[in-house]
């Protein structure tokens, strides 16, 4: 469209351009810019010349052949195309002489302008060094490509976390018949089958009935668990740059300088310019509806009183103008733009008009941004409170008299946002009550915090008072979440208590992830947050009970051995000569019993009369002497004799030397029989064990300690049931033989459908402060 | 009179005279709860008493079991039902909804991370990986008590009627008690000839080798009383043993140590092994100790021919000797009182315990690795705690003082002194034998030569100047065997499969050391040498805290002066940290000397000048 303008402006100055030059070669009469030939010069009159150079004038305004060579009228030595020549030879064309046309025009001077420009300029810079631009290029495509890959990140993380990996990766559906198909043309044929048919018909089983309710066709054919939480990701995503946006749209608002905001404005107003003029090259078609628009914004103008001076403010400046010069400009200033405004326009190089429609209309928010809103289904904080009030929703809807009551922009706009909400997927739906469950504990806060910072709100007063209304209605429905999220939290206090870390977090996690059964109404919520409560509360004592009837065995077990440990030291005459009770009832029913106690005393008496010889103990305590000095670290004597002083037989080095020439040796730990007189254990290390030992610790851990307790549990069929065995040792990669492997796609993750939107993050990735990154990770994960 | 038969316990019917004094042998399909009512019974029997024998199969089916689950189940039915009706295709409810029930109790011995010990703070990333490695054990560990529900046998038991002493209860009581197939299992071999045997059950319990002193050889499958082999070797016996399996086994003769099939063919003479007192077999590594007369302990791996090690004890003449079975340590008895502790890949005694004030005569380990039985020249029979203290649990003089001792399956010790056999009983599985009242006794025809518990059935061997002895002992071994490990009933295919798996899974003889899972530690010295050595080539630590470097600040604020004040400030507080730790290291290392302080001689103001 655009272009068909410009070729119909080229054609009418070309016919403009045409016609003054009729009117010069009439006034001025000049020959040179018509050919002649000179026999007819002499031939004819002037009348003949006059008539054909009519013709000839006519024949050119097709515009091939306007302008005919001149007629040479001196010969030149040479005769070129590439030569100019003008007046004779030796004379070279210079710049200056291109400069001075005769008259002035208005396209001469742009040339000019440049050329100015060219000269004025000086040197041009060297082109940087090779290495150096190589390095910014490397450096530009290194950022370029790291902030592609890192929509990877999340997955490569959770693909290395998981516990096993099967490849090929993507799973087929499982193809789910229900039995109404399967059975469909099939009869029964056999007498057993007549038979088992009978039987399931008699007890009305379900043969032929839909087996799947609505409701469970729709849970299996949700989308995956994965894809939500991604989809949940981008939603969150999206959200922290919306409210990016908005604080900083805030925080511009907010800025008193009127200095700084005309600034802003004619900056607007130059970039919408430079825009337009880009979309009218690139793409016509929006610069025509860009028009349309301005158009329109014309069309508003002229309805309104805006710039009319019929305000308070102009009022009160139409007082002042008679006095102040400043009043008056201001006021002439708003007219100046009702003009504008209300002129009708067809050549777009006026950019007042579209400046005025940017002010109004840019939005604080961009596109993009919205745009992501939108799809995600609310995060515009009324919307995302109806959302979260789910259920209120519907009530709402049920109201008849509550539309009907609003005035009649309110009613419009309120539909608006309903057709909104409509047309988002039944996934989203999903989505949305997989996050109400998911986000339950944070959501009071959250919905606080979302609370209204809305540049939107002061656009319309009407609007806002319906959405009070609604603001009130949820902040009801928050207060009941927050008392059943509270009855919840001390539920699972509760089963923190009783049954220790692990199960308290799982049962939650299963919570959270049941589908089926979804909270429809506040009513059921809290109904399940009291069953929760119930039950947790039947959880029971006994568990404590039999935890501590489990620990105190042991705590008597150990106990024995604390306090040999405490005994410091026992005696070995003692423990070896400790009155034992000697056997009463010994094998032989017979009458050996009465004779026992002088049996008894006279062996011992035999075998005191033994061992009188071989002090057995002293022995023990001996050789127990040497094994701990054979231990024992020894010093390094590293003395010279002779050196510094006299040497020879019979003379030693000096005590002081000595002293400062040993090295002592460090004491070791104590040995494990210190404590034990009766005992000699072998400090020495099992070399040949010690070579089956593990001697590097593995990467994430730091202390061996810590790696020691992730191998002591056994993993061998020996000490394990082989259902323990098999899950002890599955491999970490799993590939099923005869499938090709791909390389992981972005449709395989989920990645399509939101492409966009990844990029609107990677292009505002840099403006985002560091703690928002963080947070976006932590949503990521 | 005749107390009224509770339900539970098998009281006989009584009979009269006339009839065989038998009792009623009881079967598997008989119930419980018809216990035939007695008539008018002439008058009161001899002997008051209740025995009941379990032979391990075929079991009691009546016996109420003890459930092994938790009764209560971890989340209440009621709510789960509430919840979640489930409904299956025929509209019948799963009576049992859920996952199964977690045994807690039960799985508490099978954990093996301690959880007591404290481990130092870890990042995140250890920490997940941590708690993998608990998770994945206490799934074992809950797998592992449901799947003791397979462990249907129960072992037996001997009970008096009140008061009534079991030590008097003699052999052929409990035989007439018990069912023909146990009955069975009593049998006396007559072999006066051939002087005092040592025997040897296999591993499965299934099979018996006996060696007189004077030469006779014989092997046999024991319950089927089926004769695989008898020689006569021409040579003093002095020990014998049967290797991995029952087609061979060693027999230590005067001269060396030889190795026979189970059709009595020597297959080979090992003339590195002299003069061989006593063999033990460790089962696991394939080794067979040998200690003899020389003072040697070698070891021989059987799997390869090959002698591991062969450790001089320093101790004369070598002549007891008991493996412990849990770490396959060797525990030898000497004249001096003392056991020592022996491992092929160390050559000193890994420990070295005095026992007896007198030389030890017999020693003997319990399955679990927990206590050790010794018995010296004193006369004295003590129990050792052998976890880490060595020390003894309890002590009894015996009037003739103990020649033999053996440890049951179950933890039952016995002891032959003389012509007599003793066997005391503990608590339960896991307590000491309690040395007060003897549980069972039985008086032989000959001395006592040497005794072992049959694996997996409730018998104990006795070897005597008169040949051999099977003894019923109720309640001795353990009544569930392990299919694939120890299989009694296995055939020749399943053997030779066993063979192979267990050759395959051979244990290295170096890794034998007091505590098994001591292996499963990093081993710290190496760790922190190489550690050492990678910092000597580095020329610094890489694992050092880095010092610390303050932020940049603006304003001015960054400024030199307040560069190095921040640094400085940071430098004191570590210092003044590690003054306070210091100090308080010294005022609990003075407060322990002041305990340790004898307080009752008050100071006098003299003893300052005391030097």
């Amino acid at each position: 469209m655009c272009e068909k303008q410009a070729t119909a402006m080229n054609v009418t100055q070309a016919a403009e351009g045409l016609l003054a030059l009729s009117q010069q070669e009439e006034l001025v009469d000049l020959p040179s810019n018509h050919p002649l030939s000179a026999s007819e010069d002499e031939e004819d009159g002037d009348g003949e010349r006059k008539h054909q150079k009519l013709l000839e004038t006519i024949s050119s305004l097709n515009g091939t052949n306007r302008w005919k060579l001149t007629e040479r009228s001196e010969a030149s030595l040479k005769v070129s195309e590439f030569n100019v020549t003008s007046k004779g030879s030796g004379e070279k064309l210079a710049l200056s002489d291109l400069l001075g046309p005769a008259k002035a025009s208005s396209s001469l001077d742009t040339v000019k302008k440049q050329l100015n420009r060219v000269k004025s300029k000086k040197t041009l810079e060297l082109p940087l060094n090779k290495e150096e631009a190589e390095r910014i290029h490397r450096e530009v495509a290194f950022n370029k490509t790291s902030q592609i890959l890192s929509k990877w990140d999340p997955i490569v993380l959770n693909n290395r976390q998981a516990e096993q990996l099967v490849f090929p990766m993507e799973k087929e559906p499982p193809a789910y018949v229900p039995i109404e198909h399967a059975f469909h043309g099939w009869k029964a044929t056999t007498p057993l089958e007549q038979e088992v048919f009978n039987l399931l018909n008699k007890n009305k089983q379900p043969v032929t009935d839909p087996l799947l309710t609505p409701m469970e066709k729709a849970s299996l054919k949700a989308m995956s668990l994965e894809e939500a939480k991604m989809r949940r990701a981008e939603l969150q995503r999206a959200r922290a740059l919306q409210s990016y946006y908005e604080a900083r749209a805030r925080r511009e608002k907010k800025i008193k300088s009127k200095k700084y905001h005309k600034i802003v404005k004619k900056g607007k107003a130059k970039k919408a310019l430079k825009d337009f003029e880009q979309l009218q090259k690139v793409d016509p078609n929006a610069a025509l509806e860009e028009l349309e628009k301005i158009e329109k914004a014309r069309m508003m103008e002229r309805m309104s009183l805006k710039h009319q001076n019929s305000g308070k403010w102009a009022k009160s400046k139409a007082i002042m103008a008679k006095y102040d010069l400043e009043a008056r400009q201001a006021m002439q200033e708003q007219l100046a733009k009702n003009k504008e405004l209300t002129q009708k326009l067809q050549v777009i190089s006026e950019s007042e008009g579209e400046e005025g429609e940017a002010e109004e209309e840019e939005p604080l928010v961009p596109d993009a941004v919205n745009e992501v809103q939108m799809n995600g289904g609310g995060t515009n904080p009324w919307m995302f409170r109806k959302y979260n009030g789910d259920a209120k929703e519907g009530e709402i809807q049920a109201d008849p008299e509550d539309p009907e009551q609003l005035p009649e922009t309110v009613a419009h706009e309120f539909s608006e946002s309903e057709e909104d909400e409509r047309p988002v997927e039944e996934e989203e739906v999903l989505l949305q009550e997989f996050e109400e469950k998911r986000s339950l504990r944070k959501r009071s806060e959250l919905n606080h915090n979302a609370k209204p910072v809305d540049s939107q709100e002061t656009k319309d007063s009407n609007c806002q008072e319906v959405l009070s209304e609604l603001r009130v209605l949820s902040q009801k429905l928050n207060k009941k979440n927050h008392q059943s999220q509270k009855q919840k939290v001390n539920s699972v206090a509760a089963t923190l208590q009783v049954q220790g870390e692990e199960p308290a977090p799982e049962e939650e996690e299963s919570l959270l992830l049941q589908k089926p059964e979804r909270v429809q109404t506040m009513e059921e919520l809290e109904q399940l947050g009291k069953e929760e409560y119930s039950e947790n509360k039947d959880l029971p004592r006994p568990v404590l009970e039999r935890e501590q009837i489990e620990r105190t065995p042991r705590n008597q077990l150990d106990a024995p051995k604390e306090k040999t440990k405490k005994e410091q030291m026992i005696d070995l005459q003692n423990l070896l000569t400790t009155k034992s009770p000697s056997v009463k009832s010994l094998a032989v029913p017979t009458a050996i019993e009465e004779l026992e106690d002088e049996v008894d005393r006279d062996q011992k008496q035999m075998i005191k009369e033994a061992f009188a010889g071989d002090d057995v103990i002293r022995e023990f305590l001996k050789e127990k002497r040497e094994a701990v000095k054979a231990n024992k670290p020894r010093d390094v004597d590293l003395t010279l004799p002779g050196w510094g002083e006299w040497g020879g037989v019979g003379l030693k080095p000096s005590a002081k030397k000595r002293r400062r020439f040993l090295i002592k040796a460090r004491e070791g730990p104590p040995r494990k029989d210190k404590n034990l007189p009766n005992v000699i254990i072998n400090e020495k290390r099992n070399i040949h064990a010690a070579a089956h030992q593990v001697r590097v610790l593995p990467y994430p851990f730091t202390h061996h300690q810590q790696f020691e307790r992730t191998i002591q549990n056994p993993i061998g069929s020996t000490w394990n049931t082989q259902r323990a065995v098999q899950k002890l040792t599955t491999p970490k990669v799993i590939t099923k033989p005869g499938h090709i492997i791909k390389p992981i796609k972005a449709e395989d993750v989920g990645y399509c459908s939101s492409k966009s939107d990844l990029s609107v993050i990677q292009n505002n990735g840099k403006q985002l402060s560091r703690h928002q990154q963080k947070k976006l990770k932590k949503n990521s994960d | 009179m005749e107390t009224a038969p509770t339900p539970g316990k098998d009281v006989p019917p009584k009979k009269d005279k006339l009839q065989a004094k038998r009792k009623k042998p009881r079967r598997y399909w008989e119930e419980e709860s018809t216990p035939t009512a007695t008539g008018a019974s002439p008058g009161p029997p001899a002997k008051k008493r209740n025995q009941e024998f379990r032979p391990q199969r075929p079991k009691n089916s009546g016996v109420s079991k003890k459930s092994r689950i938790s009764r209560t189940p971890q989340v209440p039915r009621k709510a789960r039902d509430q919840k979640k009706p489930q409904r299956s295709l025929s509209g019948a409810q799963d009576p049992f909804p859920g996952p199964a029930p977690a045994p807690v109790e039960e799985a508490q011995k099978f954990r093996r991370i301690d959880k007591s010990k404290k481990i130092p703070h870890s990042k995140t990333k250890t920490r997940s990986k941590l708690e993998v490695a608990e998770a994945e054990e206490e799934e074992a560990s809950v797998r592992a008590a449901r799947s003791e529900l397979l462990l249907v046998e129960e072992p037996g038991f001997l009970e008096g009627e009140d008061g009534e002493d079991t030590a008097k209860i003699l052999q052929t009581d409990i035989v007439e008690a018990v069912d023909i197939a146990s009955a069975a299992k009593h049998f006396s071999l007559n072999l006066r000839q051939f002087g005092p045997y040592r025997l040897n059950y296999s591993q499965t319990g299934r099979h018996l080798a006996f060696g007189g002193r004077r030469g006779h050889v014989a092997a046999l499958d024991w319950v089927t009383k089926k004769l695989t082999c008898e020689i006569n070797v021409m040579e003093a016996v002095r020990d014998i043993q049967f290797l991995h399996s029952e087609t061979l086994f060693a027999v230590a003769q005067n001269r060396w140590l030889y190795i026979y099939d189970n059709q009595g063919i020597e297959l080979h003479c090992i003339r590195r092994c002299d003069r061989v007192t006593r063999l033990e077999f460790l089962p696991f590594h394939f080794l067979l100790a040998t200690a003899s007369e020389t003072g040697f302990l070698t070891y021989l791996d059987v799997s390869v021919g090959k002698i591991v090690a062969a450790l001089n004890a320093r101790a004369g003449r070598l002549s007891v000797m008991a493996q412990n079975p849990y770490n396959a340590v060797i525990h030898l008895g000497h004249s001096n009182g003392t056991v020592s502790l022996w491992s092929p890949a160390v050559k000193e005694p890994l420990a070295k315990i005095l026992c007896h004030r007198g030389a030890v005569r017999a020693v003997a380990v319990d399955s679990t690795g927990t206590y050790m039985a010794t018995s010296g020249l004193d006369h004295q029979l003590k129990i050792f705690d052998l976890r880490g203290t060595f020390q003894p649990l309890s002590a009894r003089t015996l009037p003739q003082g103990a020649g033999h001792v053996a440890f049951s399956q179950r933890g039952l010790l016995v002891a032959g002194m003389g012509d007599v056999v003793n066997i005391w009983a503990g608590q339960g599985k896991a307590s000491p034998p309690s040395l007060e009242q003897p549980y069972l006794t039985h008086r032989l025809s000959g001395h006592v030569h040497d005794l072992q518990f049959c694996p997996f059935e409730d018998v104990l061997g006795v070897g005597h100047s008169g040949g051999i002895t099977s003894m019923l002992v109720p309640g001795a071994a353990e009544p569930n065997f392990d299919g694939l490990e120890n299989n009694p009933y296995r055939s020749r295919k399943q053997r030779q499969e066993w063979e192979v798996k267990a050759l395959l899974e051979k244990v290295p003889a170096e890794l034998i050391c007091l505590d098994p899972r001591a292996l499963a530690e990093v081993d710290v010295i190496s760790l922190e040498q190489a550690k050492k050595e990678r910092i000597e080539r580095l020329g610094y630590d890489p694992d050092a805290k880095a010092p610390f470097q303050p932020k940049l600040k603006q304003k001015g604020r960054s400024s030199t002066a307040s560069l190095v004040k921040r640094k400085k400030k940071v430098m004191d507080k570590e210092h003044r940290d590690k003054v306070r730790q210091s100090l308080e290291q010294q005022q609990k290392q003075q407060q322990k000397q002041e305990k340790a302080k004898p307080t009752g001689a008050r100071p006098s103001a003299l003893d300052r000048f005391v030097r």
